[in-house]
């Protein structure tokens, strides 16, 4: 009997991480098989989703409101590719970047689990299950930032850890209301559901809770340390990925509910723009490259959110998609980012921005990929953050949203201003005092950001495809 | 007033404070007792969700959501009391 994809997904992962653990020397094989057979059920489940719209799987026969059933649509394939790609290419850079023992012995059972976690969320149909999947997510990524073990990293680490169980508890808080209101946990009771104060009570207790799940402005607070303090392959996951699933629980629930009213969406439309402009203005003052890198992980939440308040004041499926391209664009972009700068970082020895122009040492194919992650970050054609941005701006102006466009526009032009502070740190040679020396060759850590930042830049050019598919099954509630 | 009103009262009432405590707190070991208290808190309004139809038959999905959030707050705070001890141990370390 062939094994379903959608199970091989979610569980594949989930017994790689035991046996990972269980087997440390065979640890790295593990991980990889894992992965790539994540990476071959994708493409199948692809294929089902593109015959079929939506597919779903009732887990051991019980159906829900008790059972747990998985479902996959456009979206949820999209952000499952998005990992998938993301993950093995990861996987790939940290067979080289984790030098030390103990990392590599911790790394491969952490990230299968957080793996596991990221599927879960993607499939799942219910919101108690959302609940457990964040709290996978939420433990697994902990440990991997503090796999470094430095003391900034714990620090970092308890700090997210924080967060990230007050997040989840909100949540949990905000699903016993749910229950309480209409006895159903299941997406098609929530869009069922009568609207009522205690429902849109759980529903914003909810949304809080993955507000600081998503570290949205004001309530980044634990991300630019926890992200900047990991180790690269770790640092490129949990900004790459983890914070995408909270992002996308936010999306799908916005979409499955009654829509907010005008106040509470401007509002989170207005903290995006606080996120654009805060975050921009860090990033500006960082003095580390992975600080900043890490910053514009902020600005980027940001103007997600700006394409979230934009979709929900419109209430257009146009936006929505727009809103969806600029999770997938930051995905690939920001993990391509943050593995070329640590290993700019293990190459030059140090990531103070302020020296990076007196170093002799240049590993020109790193930063290369940090330039071209650079270009899908901050919007240039034909990046798929270009058409991400664009459609979001387009929209916009349509809508006669002018503040929306002149924020985007002002947080572009921030972006432009912080990355060049690095890219002009790469380009100068005056400053050196010793002969300038090339990386020689390239080592199989070069390839990972390689590949990520040359897919951020090219996949705008599939645009057209990937938001037809993302509408397969319907994701944002617009029937035909 | 009926008991399951203010059994989910005193349950939001004890979320409430765990919250207070998990955002006012400073001391790293008190953080994390308050949000043992938030999660203690959101048990309590589930168990009333249990209640909630006739009461003389409880409804038992919400007896195993909890249990299950019971499992997943023992794992979060194993993990954030072993980190709250590793830091403690390099500041020590620091200090010395």
């Amino acid at each position: 009997m062939p094994i379903d994809p959608l199970i091989l997904s979610l569980f594949a992962p989930l017994f790689g991480a035991v046996a990972a653990f269980l087997f440390p020397r065979a640890a790295a094989v593990i991980g990889l098989l894992a992965v790539v057979s994540i990476c071959a059920a994708v493409p199948a489940l692809a294929r089902e989703v593109l015959a079929a719209g939506a597919v779903s799987v009732a887990l051991g026969g019980w159906a829900p409101p008790l059972g747990i059933s998985l479902r996959a649509d456009g979206l949820s394939v999209a952000m499952l590719s998005m990992t998938a790609a993301v993950g093995l290419l990861v996987s790939c850079g940290a067979l080289d970047a984790l030098r030390d023992a103990r990392q590599r012995q911790y790394f491969w059972p952490l990230w299968l689990l957080l793996l596991t976690g990221m599927n879960g969320v993607y499939l799942s149909t219910d919101i108690f299950n959302l609940y457990v999947m964040i709290e996978v997510i939420a433990l697994a990524a902990v440990g991997l930032t503090v796999l470094s073990g430095t003391r900034e990293a714990v620090r970092a680490g308890l700090e997210y850890m924080y967060a990230s169980i007050l997040g989840a508890l909100l949540f949990l808080m905000g699903v016993g209301f749910v229950y309480l209101q209409i006895g159903r946990l299941d997406f098609a009771g929530l869009i069922a559901a009568e609207p009522s104060g205690a429902m849109s009570a759980g529903l914003a207790l909810m949304l809080v809770g993955l507000l600081l799940k998503s570290a949205l402005f004001p309530l980044h607070f634990w991300l630019p340390d926890a992200h900047a303090n990991a180790t690269a392959p770790a640092s490129a996951l949990l900004s790459g990925l983890v914070v995408k699933a909270a992002l996308y629980i936010f999306l799908r629930l916005i979409t499955q509910m009654p829509m907010p009213d005008e106040v509470l969406i401007t509002l989170i439309g207005a903290l995006g723009a606080g996120a654009v402009i805060w975050g921009g203005v860090q990033a500006l003052r960082a003095e580390r490259l992975k600080l900043l890198v890490a910053w514009s992980t902020v600005v980027q939440i940001g103007l997600i959110f700006i394409a979230f308040a934009r979709a929900g004041q419109g209430g257009l499926s146009e936006s929505w998609k727009a809103a969806a391209l600029l999770v997938l664009a930051h995905g690939v972009a920001k993990a391509g980012m943050f593995l070329a700068a640590g290993r700019i970082k293990d190459e030059v020895g140090h990531d103070i921005i302020r020296d990076l122009d007196r170093s002799p040492m240049r590993p020109t194919l790193a930063q290369f990929s940090f330039a071209l992650a650079a270009i899908s970050l901050i919007g240039l054609p034909p990046s798929l953050g270009f058409i991400g941005k664009w459609s979001l701006m387009e929209g916009a102006m349509a809508a006669g949203y002018w503040h929306w466009v002149a924020v985007t526009m002002i947080g572009t032009l921030m972006s432009v201003a912080y990355f060049s502070r690095v890219l002009a740190g790469f380009l100068r040679f005056d400053r050196v005092r010793a002969p300038v020396v090339e990386h020689q060759g390239w080592a199989l850590a070069d390839m990972a950001p390689l590949v990520l930042a040359v897919s951020a830049v090219s996949l705008g050019l599939l645009a057209a495809p990937i938001l037809s598919f993302l509408e397969l099954g319907y994701p944002f509630g617009a029937t035909p | 007033m009926t008991p399951d009103t203010i059994y989910g009262m005193t349950g939001i009432a004890v979320f409430a404070i765990g919250l207070a405590g998990a955002l006012c707190a400073q001391d790293r070991l008190r953080r994390m007792l308050a949000l043992k208290l938030c999660s203690v808190g959101a048990g309590f309004l589930l168990v009333v969700a249990a209640w909630r139809r006739p009461p003389d038959v409880p409804d038992p999905v919400p007896h195993a959501l909890v249990i299950t959030g019971i499992v997943v707050m023992v794992s979060a705070t194993a993990v954030a009391l072993a980190l709250i001890r590793r830091l403690q141990t390099l500041e020590a370390e620091d200090a010395d």
